[in-house]
């Protein structure tokens, strides 16, 4: 696991049904690209998250493959639609295996 | 020919807007943070800058409006990611007297509310003006008897930028005469003064020459108001000090180190420059 | 800077290697498009691609894309020495078929969105994005 790896996300507590919300999420980790080099001049192991999954009430909003070209502290903006009140669950994949989760719950109503 | 004539009108409007507007490099755009928190990126330079400079600017007004605007929402700024780690650390119990940050301060959003818009600071029982750095690092050797961090390690910056935090929207406010005078005169000097190969001082870029460009890039004023700043370039929080090291051995010069005498009367000198700018911590530049 | 025989060589040799990499950059993009849409038509209209005209700093670009009715949208930087940035995949709750990051650019270059629609068709949009070198390096 990448060290003090830390995720933040943003989804509004309520929605009326069937609403389209807004959803921010930032996750702090280096990214290292495997395109770098030490001070030695060897080549800096690639160590990325490669995956981000949004989902509601275990329906998929959005499944993300992500490539060494995503920046350092992964950030994403996209829409979520809200059928009833839930949970909105959030996991990260760690090229070293680990998983990072998060989850919010929004009420309809 | 009518399209000739209408590309002059464009051209000759373009031209006085830039007139119209300061230098070039500075935008009209109002720093407005979370919608709410307006932050005074334009000021009167202070009485001391007579000769010197008429307007102080922040160097978010330098940055091009993609960067200007990740700091206008706290999650889109990174930098945050960082505050929200040191306010787990602040709460976090440390060293031998079993104490955390906040077993003596509390909230920092009440504790430490106008603190960063004061340093650095005289110390009267150090006989010493001091850094928030110093400071931090006086409080875990001897109230909590933790180890000291690195002057610009990322935990050490991250709680500066915490601290910071709670001063956003106030206006820099640091003393300069008094017992401080001395440290700030020091300051002063080595902001006029050439260093390195390349024979540069501090105000060769950021006084003469702020709003010019610098390859693709604006030179700002340099201010410090939005330190610890995350830049986009390592994409990490950085420490005041950092960025003198960095300026400095840009005109390959042998640097000081941070947290030297030398840097902490720099920074005193620098941020007094900044005086009547917000705080803006933590920043967002290139 | 004094042109000495053995640093026009090399300088002809970087030449030659900088003619290069375009050609095989451009081979490795052919391969991720393919990989995309397994070699199906690309048409156009109806995905918007949002990047900044200049970049400041590589390192962190933000972008986004949108193309309602996408089932899946992939993003490539035609000059990155890797191509392929990041798929959305988007689910039955998605709001909407949006998304945006940041991304890190090499240079100056073209950024490729390339997005399926739900009838199985492909469109792609792309922009130039100059990717700025910062004043001295700090």
């Amino acid at each position: 696991m990448a060290e003090g790896v830390r995720a933040r996300v943003k989804v509004p507590s309520s929605a009326s049904a069937g609403e389209s919300v807004v959803i921010k999420t930032l996750i702090s980790h280096p990214m290292e690209s495997g395109q770098r080099k030490d001070s030695e001049g060897n080549i800096i192991p690639r160590s990325i998250i490669h995956r981000f999954v949004c989902d509601f009430n275990g329906q998929n909003v959005i499944d993300v493959n992500m490539q060494p070209a995503i920046s350092t502290n992964p950030y994403f903006e996209f829409e979520a639609k809200i059928p009833e009140s839930g949970e909105m669950k959030f996991t990260w994949y760690d090229d070293d295996g680990s998983v990072y989760e998060e989850s919010k719950s929004v009420s309809v109503g | 020919m009518k399209t000739t004539s209408l590309k002059t009108m464009i051209c000759t409007a373009a031209m006085l807007t830039l007139g119209a507007g300061a230098a070039a490099g500075q935008t009209d755009e109002k720093l407005v943070i979370n919608g709410e928190t307006e932050i005074i990126t334009e000021a009167p330079a202070p009485a001391h800058l007579e000769g010197a400079l008429d307007t102080i600017y922040s160097g978010w007004e330098f940055r091009s409006p993609t960067t200007r605007a990740v700091q206008m929402d706290d999650f889109d700024n990174p930098g945050m990611i960082f505050v929200d780690k040191a306010r787990q650390v602040w709460n976090t119990v440390d060293g031998t007297e079993g104490k955390s940050c906040a077993s003596c301060h509390d909230d920092p959003a009440d504790s430490m509310k106008g603190v960063r818009a004061v340093y650095p600071k005289w110390n009267e029982d150090a006989q010493e003006v001091r850094t928030l750095e110093m400071q931090i690092n006086d409080c875990r050797t001897d109230r909590m008897g933790a180890e000291a961090w690195g002057y610009t390690d990322t935990g050490m910056t991250s709680m500066v930028a915490l601290i910071s935090l709670q001063s956003r929207g106030m206006p820099v406010d640091v003393a300069i005469d008094g017992p401080a005078q001395s440290t700030w005169e020091k300051g002063k000097e080595l902001y006029y003064t050439r260093t390195g190969q390349l024979e540069l001082s501090c105000a060769n870029c950021h006084e003469d020459h702020y709003g010019d460009m610098i390859r693709a890039d604006h030179l700002s004023q340099g201010q410090i108001n939005g330190f610890p700043v995350y830049r986009l370039k390592n994409a990490k929080l950085n420490a005041v000090h950092s960025r003198f090291k960095g300026c400095v051995r840009d005109t390959r010069a042998e640097t000081y180190k941070p947290g030297s005498p030398e840097f902490v009367a720099l920074e005193l000198y620098v941020a007094s420059r900044g005086n009547g700018l917000d705080v803006e911590a933590p920043s967002v530049r290139n | 800077m004094e042109l000495t025989r053995r640093g026009a060589i090399a300088l002809g040799a970087g030449v030659a290697a900088t003619l290069a990499l375009p050609i095989r950059a451009m081979a490795s993009v052919d391969e991720a498009i393919a990989e995309f849409t397994g070699g199906a038509e690309i048409g156009e209209g109806g995905l918007e691609l949002i990047t900044p005209e200049i970049a400041e700093n590589g390192n962190t670009v933000p972008i986004e894309v949108s193309a309602p009715g996408a089932t899946a949208i992939t993003v490539l930087a035609t000059g990155n020495p890797t191509p392929k940035v990041v798929t959305f995949n988007f689910g039955p709750l998605a709001g909407a078929q949006r998304a945006s990051t940041r991304i890190r650019l090499a240079g100056t270059q073209d950024v490729m969105a390339v997005a399926k629609m739900s009838d199985g068709s492909f469109v792609s949009t792309s922009n130039n994005v100059k990717v700025t070198i910062g004043g001295c390096g700090g």
